[in-house]
């Protein structure tokens, strides 16, 4: 597709000082739109994106206290004091375990319903909106509702003792905390995997299925034969966006344990947000970013080059 | 295979079919009910007296609206709704206003200089907010941003991703209709407004919905910016008076302030979902 505006056929015209605006060659005038139009939003991701990147990196080699007048410069002293802090480590396992749990269980409850819903057809539009409602609502106010529904005496506590399985301590276990808190976020983004992994499922041909079948290719076969593999790139962009979003795992961790109970479920984020706003170090927090910065463009790029590999040889 | 065994093979594959569908229904009717129970329970419990909020049936044998008097009387609550209001409203406008622009431009365009600008906004997209936050946290502290809507604006007036949205619709629209207008003696703000945007109106749907949303949902940037209760947004002042309630009779308060700040959001999403839908259908897969 031609992306130029350009008309080739007008001869060029010589632009003359003081001749204004009317008069101005027709490619001036296309130039002035382009880079008049590009200015404020340029400026702003130099000034409001950009920059605070480069000043993020600055401060974390900096000891930088809130009351202190001078900030001097300390190397990787602040990296050093972050990697030998237990919480900071303790935090990085956590996040670990929200990724290696919550991807994968984001995927398969994602693709469970996006197969299910493609089975049916009456009733598909309302089930595709309630699945997805919980995307567009509050993580807050969802946090809390689950608080609520997990209390001691809650409606979940009260189903479990019905079947059987005895009141749980759910949110103030240390051991179960963490997974409680990925169930909420996985539920909260089932409609958006969902609706991901429909789009690319409409992508395939409904050829290859027929033509499987005739050779009698089970159900099973065809899924694994064909819609796993022609949805890899659907899969790829799902992967790396979830644990991107997993790995910032921060407003539910905040309102639904606040890290605890005994640090079980105190994310990288949440423990940045501590340092930087509740103790005010701004040095040590800057880094835990910058780490955390490395962590996701590593993951990413691995992922990347993985998935993306193996997705070039089917 | 006789004609008669063919029957009875397709018979039995659409036996299965049809039972196969059953099932289907079956487990999203289940799942179903997991995603939408939460809701009900907290709209439930809005509507429970003190004294009945432990009870574990849906329906409250006395539907009461006190909760909703006292929540609208006594607490900031719809001072903070006024906020996130305000702040989605001005953002939704200046996002779609600029991301048009700049992805009107980056879509049809060649020029000097195109293929940076593209990746510099684009390599935003992978930089985690926490990063920004802190520089930002200290520039606004020494610039009076703290605690003012321009503090709470800021971040979020151009959005990289609605960049890329509008440019890929844009990149749809023929260019032999911009020429042709060109041809005619059009302004090259001529052609953008009066013929690019209106052109790409479903674009405009997705990115101010999605805008909004993300907008009124925002917690991280508006906890740390904001100090005083009268310049919160939602999600903080929900957060801030549900950590403050340690009686836990307090849960009836905080399960009607989850009904205020969730039911606009279902019924904006209801009006608009046909937009949203496709728009990160159509987004996803680029």
């Amino acid at each position: 597709m031609r992306t130029t505006g350009v008309i080739p056929s007008r001869p060029k015209r010589r632009l003359w000082f003081g001749s204004g605006i009317g008069r101005l060659n027709y490619r001036h005038k296309q130039r002035l739109f382009i880079y008049g139009g590009l200015l404020i939003p340029l400026i702003y991701f130099v000034v409001i994106r950009i920059l605070p990147i480069l000043y993020s990196f600055n401060v974390s080699f900096r000891e930088w206290g809130m009351l202190s007048t001078d900030k001097p410069f300390v190397g990787f002293d602040n990296y050093a004091t972050l990697l030998s802090d237990p919480l900071f480590l303790k935090s990085l396992v956590n996040t670990g375990i929200y990724v290696v749990v919550g991807v994968p269980a984001q995927l398969i409850a994602g693709l469970i319903v996006a197969l299910l819903l493609q089975q049916v057809v009456k009733l598909r539009g309302l089930f595709r909106t309630a699945y997805f409602i919980p995307y567009v609502t509050s993580v807050v106010a969802v946090s809390w509702i689950f608080r609520w529904l997990l209390m001691k005496n809650g409606i979940v506590n009260a189903l479990f003792i019905e079947l059987g399985l005895g009141p749980q301590s759910f949110l103030y276990s240390p051991t179960q905390a963490i997974f409680w808190i990925i169930a909420v976020m996985v539920w909260q983004n089932i409609g958006f995997q969902m609706l991901i992994f429909l789009a690319g499922l409409q992508n395939i041909p409904k050829l290859y299925y027929e033509a499987a079948a005739i050779d009698g290719a089970t159900g099973w076969q065809r899924f694994v034969h064909i819609t796993i593999p022609l949805l890899n790139p659907v899969m790829l962009l799902s992967v790396v966006m979830a644990s991107i979003g997993f790995l910032q795992s921060f407003t539910q961790v905040l309102n639904m344990t606040g890290g605890g109970p005994l640090d079980s479920t105190i994310s990288v984020v949440l423990h940045i947000y501590n340092l930087a706003f509740k103790s005010f170090d701004m040095g040590l927090a800057s880094a835990a970013t910058v780490i955390l910065f490395v962590i996701i463009f590593m993951l990413t790029l691995v992922q990347l080059k993985v998935l993306g590999s193996r997705f070039q040889q089917e | 295979m006789s004609r008669s065994a063919a029957w009875a093979d397709t018979r039995t594959t659409l036996r299965w079919k049809r039972s196969g569908s059953l099932i289907s229904y079956g487990l999203l009717t289940l799942g179903l009910g997991l995603m939408v129970f939460p809701f009900l329970w907290m709209i439930s419990t809005s509507f429970k007296t003190l004294d009945e909020i432990y009870s574990l049936s849906l329906i409250p044998s006395r539907v009461t609206w006190d909760n909703y008097a006292a929540i609208f009387q006594g607490t900031p609550f719809p001072r903070w709704m006024l906020n996130s209001l305000y702040v989605a409203v001005i953002a939704t406008v200046s996002v779609c206003v600029f991301d048009s622009i700049t992805g009107y431009i980056l879509a049809k365009f060649t020029f000097w200089g195109k293929q940076v600008i593209f990746v510099l906004i684009l390599s935003t997209l992978m930089v985690p907010t926490e990063m920004l936050i802190i520089p930002w946290y200290l520039v606004s502290s020494s610039f009076n941003g703290m605690d003012t809507y321009w503090g709470i604006l800021f971040p979020g007036l151009i959005s990289g991703f609605g960049i890329f949205l509008m440019k890929q619709f844009m990149e749809s629209l023929p260019s032999e209709l911009l020429d042709a207008a060109r041809i005619d003696g059009m302004g090259e703000w001529g052609i953008f407004l009066r013929i690019a945007v209106p052109l790409v109106r479903p674009a405009f749907a997705t990115l101010c919905i999605l805008t909004f949303l993300g907008s009124w949902n925002a917690f991280i940037w508006p906890l740390i910016i904001t100090q005083s209760e009268e310049m919160f947004t939602i999600p903080v002042g929900m957060a801030f008076f549900s950590s403050e309630a340690k009686d836990s009779s307090n849960w009836v308060q905080i399960m009607t302030g989850a009904t205020l700040s969730v039911l606009p959001l279902i019924f904006l999403f209801l009006c608009f979902q046909k937009q949203i839908i496709r728009g990160i259908a159509t987004t996803g897969l680029k």
